[in-house]
């Protein structure tokens, strides 16, 4: 036990050192070409292995068999094979005595097996039980216990302390982290070893740019290759994303979020002579920073509520998570005993009970900004608009940013908080998702560029994910992302292959390289098909099919429970799967099959190198098996993150709207649940398919054609729903306007009051000058003047003759002599 | 002395202003000027041996600038030594 941390450690720090020793010695001309690269990869290879390592003690440690029934039970529905054997796991939709047995296994199995361990454990690391105070009294019968998670929690330096506020520096591993932790750093590797290939170009000593087009007939762009400047660039990246996953408080989520927004500004900008590139870098880092101001007053919030920024208790103060947990437990008594008017507690923070109404406001506030945050990052939709220009960096950056670092951070954080998080602000969390599902899916539809489809697509996979957490399903929308890291990873990795054999992203000039590329077209079509979710529901499938399905499922059982806004987050979510597979087979029949429209690109076309495919081919393998479950132990993903899973099996109800209740997670696995969600899933993900084949694959009708049909819609999406014209209009005009009257008063009344200020400063010190020169120095000059006439004029009793001296002296003599006698 | 420009002459006027002051402590210290004094009555005798002591230190030194002089001026004349005039 003991070992995990410094594990996950070391794991965090060696990206920091490769980034370091490059940054330092990346000039010297062996780190200038590829020894940079051996350090970062090799620094992350070894991070890997860390957190492999790591993962395969805490599964050594904390058994996801203890909980076999419960884990199985849970993946039933997305596992029937295991189901199929389990007749007797029959989940109904009141749930009450199943839900109390698998309480029961999971709050009382673990422990045994926790407090076996913890014996070993030194006292510098915490186990810790997030919310096992409440279940040991209330026991099994209650159902709003929280389940015990097992959490290592520990500080290893204390940066800074003012006054009862800590700011430490320590780590916070649960079954997520551990998760998290694999995932980064097997992603970032793989991304590692194909930048080997992708960037072979950056280590010439001098780079001619064709991306930029010269107009007036200048030679094209030539610069220095920047291979070490890359590789450090992504160790910088891996170890601010390593540092946000093992953060344990607010205080380093806030500055390795950060770290996070700066290197992708810097890897999106990595072509800096690219005004293109610059722009979008600049877009990227403006937007997050929209999404930070939220950010911080979230977790000011969070502060003020709970009065500290640690996630788990310390020997002082409980923390964050535990404080939050109480206080949602406390505000949902009393608002099903009937004690306070629903919504008072937010209607009217301050008035009766005022702490407590108070902090829950504060913790909604809380929940909001961190999400506010969480929106910038994660590209959701109002700060949606910088991702697809983010396509500017080096692809497998994208991928990087896609599917690893940058947009998961935002979703990992929201899975992060999900304790802190009040049910008004999950419904924000569904609702935003929701909207951006819908909005990218269609806006992916029209794109020509084979990276801002996948970009797209990535927003609106994460908006399913947002949309996920939102709807109360934490391991179904935490497991998709995992899921989608691989295939994103590997859909991006494809298209960068293409673009390093073709040159172009436009997907109007490639099409039939499938002969040429079969690698490519393969292991793409691989995460095509895992993204759309491809299986057979009775079966199984490719890792997206579980994932998928988990969150449809979710959805669908909120959807049974009536509601008209259940019903459309159902239909949108069902929506977002046909359109998921229309514009993933799209892109993948105009990139690959059919004829070539370009010959050019065509003949110029090659597979890539062994470097690149490597790691192609391994996300491909892990994009199709990341759902499943290791045979015989009954460990998978899904599993070990219900191990972190802290909720209690109840409804979870908002105070302010009554209608909106979210039906605990477990329940969506009941087959009468599942089963329908599954087929729902699947026949919409098909549709989508069906009808890219029908456009694009076989070509019986003509999109273009469509197009034409319908001019408004298509204005309407190829214009990406006019969002980025609506905020270059409306809001960077404002903003340049209120600049320009800022401007104008900086420059009309400001300098003038400066100048002015400014003049007279300077006549004052002129006329002080005058006085000095004139009074001051000429009463000195004087004094001096006057010595020097008076000694030039003595100067000539001086004659050097010397009689005429001793004359002088006798006559001195004679005239004391007469003056001492007659006076 | 102080119309000679010859500085031997000059000297020797030094010399001769010496020997009046040597006459005059002898013969003012002598008892049938001053009257009976408590102790031999030697006082004048005394300091004219000094004088004549120093005066000879004094010739030696003065002789050998005088010789330094010529050798820098090549003559002994007083006012050539202007040198140091304002």
């Amino acid at each position: 036990m003991g070992w995990i941390p410094y594990l996950l450690t070391t794991a965090w720090l060696l990206p920091l050192a490769s980034f370091l020793i490059i940054s330092f010695f990346g000039q010297k001309p062996g780190l200038g070409g590829r020894g940079s690269a051996h350090v970062a990869t090799g620094a992350i290879i070894l991070s890997f292995t860390c957190a492999l390592i790591a993962a395969g003690l805490w599964l050594y440690l904390f058994p996801i068999s203890s909980s076999t029934e419960h884990a199985s039970h849970l993946t039933s529905g997305a596992l029937p094979r295991i189901s199929s054997r389990e007749p007797k796991q029959e989940c109904t939709l009141a749930a009450n005595r199943s839900a109390t047995e698998l309480k029961w296994c999971k709050t009382h199995e673990p422990q045994r097996d926790l407090t076996k361990f913890a014996k070993h454990d030194n006292s510098r690391h915490e186990v810790s039980f997030a919310g096992s105070h409440s279940s040991h009294e209330d026991g099994p019968s209650e159902n709003t216990a929280h389940f015990p998670v097992p959490t290592l929690a520990g500080t290893w330096w204390v940066f800074a302390e003012f006054g009862q506020l800590k700011l430490p520096i320590g780590y916070y591993i649960d079954a997520l982290t551990i998760l998290m932790m694999v995932m980064v750093t097997l992603v970032a590797t793989c991304i590692h070893i194909y930048s080997w290939g992708y960037m072979s170009e950056e280590l010439q000593d001098t780079v001619v740019d064709h991306e930029i087009t010269r107009t007036d007939g200048l030679p094209p762009v030539v610069r220095p290759g920047r291979f070490h400047r890359y590789f450090q660039y992504l160790s910088l990246f891996s170890f601010s994303m390593l540092g946000l996953v093992l953060a344990s408080n607010l205080f380093m989520v806030f500055v390795f979020w950060e770290l996070v927004g700066i290197c992708s500004y810097l890897l999106i900008g990595f072509y800096l002579e690219r005004p293109a590139a610059v722009r979008a870098a600049t877009k990227a880092f403006v937007v997050n920073r929209i999404g930070d101001f939220g950010m911080l007053v979230g977790i000011a919030a969070f502060w003020a509520a709970t009065g500290t920024v640690a996630f788990t208790d310390d020997s002082q103060r409980p923390g964050l998570f535990t404080v939050a947990a109480q206080l949602k437990q406390f505000v949902g008594e009393q608002a099903s005993a009937g004690l306070k008017a629903q919504g008072t507690y937010l209607a009217s923070p301050g008035s009766s009970e005022d702490t407590q109404s108070l902090t829950y406001f504060l913790l909604l506030l809380g929940g909001l900004g961190i999400f506010c945050g969480c929106v910038g990052k994660s590209a959701q939709f109002p700060l949606h608009v910088w991702l697809p220009d983010a396509m500017e960096g080096p692809t497998p950056v994208s991928a990087l940013i896609h599917a690893a670092t940058m947009v998961a951070a935002g979703v990992y954080l929201v899975g992060r908080f999900y304790p802190a998080l009040t049910a008004e602000a999950l419904f924000i969390i569904a609702a935003v998702g929701t909207v951006s599902l819908f909005l990218a899916g269609t806006m992916a539809l029209v794109a020509k560029d084979i990276k801002r489809v996948l970009a797209f697509s990535t927003i609106s996979q994460l908006g399913l994910m947002m949309f996920g957490l939102g709807i109360g399903g934490w391991v179904a929308g935490l497991f998709h992302l995992i899921t989608h890291a691989f295939f994103k990873a590997l859909l991006f990795l494809c298209a960068g292959s293409v673009i390093h054999a073709t040159h172009t992203g436009d997907m109007t000039q490639l099409g039939g390289l499938v002969r040429k590329m079969p690698w490519t077209a393969m292991t793409m079509l691989v995460g095509c098909l895992a993204i759309i979710g491809a299986g057979i529901p009775p079966w199984g499938g490719l890792s997206g099919f579980y994932s998928k399905d988990a969150i449809l499922a979710q959805a669908y059982l909120l959807a049974s429970y009536g509601g008209l806004l259940a019903r459309i987050f159902l239909g949108v979510a069902v929506l977002g799967a046909f359109l998921t597979g229309l514009y993933i087979f799209r892109l993948w029949f105009l990139t690959f099959a059919g004829p070539s429209r370009d010959p050019n690109r065509l003949d110029h076309a090659h597979e890539s190198s062994p470097t690149m495919l490597a790691p192609i081919v391994t996300l491909a393998v892990l994009s199709v098996i990341a759902g499943w479950t290791v045979p015989a132990t009954g460990i998978s993903i899904p599993g070990l993150l219900l191990q972190a899973d802290s909720r209690p099996h109840a409804f979870t109800k908002s105070s302010l709207w009554p209608d909106w209740t979210v039906p605990p997670e477990a329940d969506s696995h009941a087959p009468e649940i599942h089963g329908p969600a599954s087929w729902l899933a699947f026949s919409a993900g098909m549709l989508g398919v069906l009808t890219a084949t029908i456009f694009y694959g076989l070509r019986w009708l003509d999109a273009k054609l469509i197009a034409r049909l319908f001019p408004i819609p298509y204005r309407l999406l190829w214009n990406r729903w006019f969002i980025d014209w609506l905020y270059e209009k409306v809001i960077v005009t404002i903003t340049l306007r209120l600049a320009q009257v800022v401007a104008w008063v900086d420059k009309q009344i400001i300098d003038t009051i400066l100048d002015g200020a400014a003049g007279a400063i300077r006549t004052f010190a002129f006329t002080e000058d005058l006085f000095d020169r004139r009074v001051v120095d000429g009463a000195v000059n004087s004094i001096g003047h006057f010595a020097y006439r008076l000694g030039s004029e003595l100067r000539r009793v001086q004659t050097g003759l010397l009689r005429q001296y001793l004359a002088i002296v006798v006559a001195s003599i004679i005239i004391l002599f007469c003056l001492s006698q007659f006076l | 002395m102080l119309t000679k420009r010859n500085l031997i002459g000059v000297l020797l006027g030094l010399e001769l202003i010496l020997n009046g002051a040597n006459l005059n402590f002898v013969a003012l210290g002598s008892p049938t000027l001053s009257g009976a004094s408590p102790g031999l009555g030697l006082d004048g005798q005394l300091i004219a041996l000094f004088v004549i002591v120093l005066a000879a230190a004094e010739v030696a030194v003065a002789l050998g600038i005088v010789l330094s002089f010529y050798h820098l001026h090549g003559v002994i004349d007083v006012d050539e030594a202007n040198e140091l005039k304002g």
